[in-house]
């Protein structure tokens, strides 16, 4: 029940960020739609984080390395309470604003500066690194593009990951398979992208559906109880699920949508809502 | 001849200092032996963190080490760290506002023969471009112990920079003044001011008193904190003089001579001259060769300024 309520919240906070990027006007929309439901899972189910511990260091750490999908990021910062939903509409990605086009640590609730890829997992390797030397048992999550992965400092990442056994480190992949370019196996190709993250060395999971919640929460339960190596999730997802405006669209990367198209757009998010609701 | 390098001081600190803080956290990407360091990784394997051959992931690494509160700091060769690692230098570092040292060993042209993808004769100018970065070149073994304690008392991000070899002294244990971004001045005068950093800070005070023999008499500054850099100090040392030198290991672009001109031209404008490295690939050969080769040596300097004020 818990989790059909969350499905239903992950389309609310769609319509957020459609409202945000028409009100900005600009937004990474396509990957927002897609990293909607890692998202919500890591923050109403998984993670210890929270407005009333941002300062403890006992607090779960997590890095949006895909920092391109700040506005996703926005919305459920802002359902959580660290923000407020209706000052980052009305503020985002104006003139001298907070609320920029990638992740800032000058906000609450908000760890490290992203928004060049490849970043994350190496920071998030320090991160899982100083529990360890601490004993401290918090987790560490990170949410990479599937583009991202031919960044190298990525891999440089998942090789320290297992060096070090970081066991408290879980990494996921939006695998939604399409790049600002087009499909990603015809950009730089990752497949067998399982085969590879695991000759890294790491525990990987695979997710069939990475919008389903259930399914994200049980392969985030397993990479708890995974000890010695790093996890990996590979969320298949949909870009711009949620609208058939939307989804599997590369066009749909970073646009902004005409009036018509928003109509549509939050008509479908109402009609998925209602699934859950 | 003094026989103790920077880095090696640099490790000294850090030993001393991690004994009783835990939260000194020393990285090497297999450079543990170029920077000094073994004797950190042996004696403090639980503060030592090694990240192999990939400098985007140290500096990512000691990004997130710092970020939960550790005092990180890299040591790497300065010609990597200054620019294999830029990105992460500039977004993890500088922007994210985090508490990371990164220590450029063998910096310059320290690896003189190895050639130009082992020179660092650009992080000057590329480190001291990235806002919220501050950028270090100490001149000598005293100086670079004072610098590491004082950076071990804040949580600002830093890039220092020290050669490869022990230096010759411009200090002493006992007479060492330091103040954090505040240039040292090593001698006064007033026909010619010379502002120079790191290494050529003795060569500088060599020419001073070469030129003092023949009746000029010059300023030395150690201009040691490139950035912020110390402007009222090349401001006093420059009013009045005929002339103003800048003297650096590091390309003539962007570096300490294009930070004193922009000073000097605004301020009290006197005529600026910049011996540095030329830009071109450096010849090959030791520090002092390569030196001698560009005319950066204490009589080169010397001869040139008389030439410029007879």
């Amino acid at each position: 029940m818990i989790l059909k309520g969350l499905s239903a919240l992950a389309y609310d906070l769609r319509r957020d960020v459609v409202d945000m990027i028409v009100e900005g006007r600009a937004g990474h929309i396509g990957g927002d739609m897609s990293v909607m439901e890692i998202l919500v899972t890591l923050y109403f189910c998984q993670m210890n984080i929270s407005p009333q511990n941002i300062s403890s260091p006992d607090r779960d750490r997590f890095v949006l390395s895909k920092g391109h999908s700040v506005e996703a990021y926005y919305a459920v910062l802002c359902a959580k309470g660290f923000m407020d939903i209706k000052e980052v509409k009305a503020e985002f990605s104006r003139f001298g604003s907070p609320y920029i086009g990638h992740p800032n640590n000058k906000l609450p609730g908000i760890e490290m500066n992203t928004g060049s890829l490849g970043h994350g997992l190496p920071i998030c390797v320090g991160m899982a690194l100083s529990g360890k030397m601490d004993r401290r048992d918090y987790r560490v999550y990170t949410v990479m593009g599937d583009g991202e992965l031919a960044e190298g400092s990525v891999w440089e990442g998942f090789m320290a990951g297992h060096h070090y056994g970081l066991d408290n480190l879980c990494a996921v992949v939006d695998r939604n398979r399409l790049q600002i370019s087009g499909n990603t196996e015809d950009i730089m190709k990752l497949e067998n992208l399982k085969d590879r993250i695991t000759a890294f060395g790491w525990h990987v999971i695979n997710v069939a559906d990475g919008n389903c919640i259930d399914e994200l929460n049980a392969a985030f339960e397993e990479a708890r109880n995974v000890k010695g190596c790093p996890t990996a999730v590979i969320a298949n997802t949909t870009k711009g699920c949620g609208s058939a405006v939307l989804e599997n669209k590369a066009g749909w990367h970073h646009r902004v949508p005409t009036a018509e198209e928003y109509n549509q757009i939050v008509k479908d998010f109402a009609l998925r809502k209602e699934i859950y609701s | 001849m003094n026989r103790i390098a920077n880095r090696q001081v640099i490790c000294e600190v850090l030993m001393e200092r991690a004994a009783t803080d835990k939260d000194i956290v020393v990285l090497c990407s297999d450079s543990r032996g170029s920077a000094s360091m073994t004797a950190f990784a042996e004696a403090y394997p639980e503060q030592f963190v090694e990240t192999g051959v990939a400098e985007q992931n140290i500096v990512g690494i000691s990004a997130g080490l710092a970020s939960c509160g550790k005092k990180a700091f890299v040591l790497s060769p300065a010609c990597f760290l200054s620019s294999r690692s830029y990105e992460q230098a500039k977004v993890d570092v500088a922007y994210s506002g985090t508490n990371v040292t990164l220590v450029g060993v063998s910096g310059g042209i320290s690896y003189g023969a190895l050639g130009m993808s082992h020179h660092s004769s650009g992080d000057i100018a590329v480190m001291s471009a990235l806002p919220n970065m501050r950028v270090y070149i100490p001149s000598d073994r005293f100086q670079t112990r004072r610098l590491i304690e004082s950076l071990l008392e804040d949580k600002k991000g830093a890039y220092v920079r020290v050669g490869r070899n022990p230096v010759e002294d411009v200090y002493s244990e006992e007479n060492c003044p330091f103040e954090l971004d505040r240039a040292t001045v090593v001698c006064k005068g007033k026909d010619v001011a010379l502002i120079a950093c790191g290494e050529m800070v003795f060569y500088a005070r060599e020419a001073a008193e070469l030129l003092r023999l023949r009746g000029i008499t010059a300023t030395v500054l150690d201009m040691y904190c490139i950035k912020p850099i110390d402007k009222q100090a090349v401001i006093q040392a420059s009013e009045n003089t005929k002339l103003v030198v800048t003297i650096e290991e590091h390309s003539p672009f962007g570096g300490l001579g294009s930070m004193v001109a922009q000073i000097v031209s605004a301020n009290c404008p006197v005529r600026v001259v910049n011996l540095s490295l030329p830009d071109e690939q450096v010849i090959s050969g030791t520090s002092a060769e390569v030196f001698k080769y560009y005319g950066l040596t204490g009589e080169a300097i010397a001869d040139k300024i008389s030439a410029i004020i007879a």
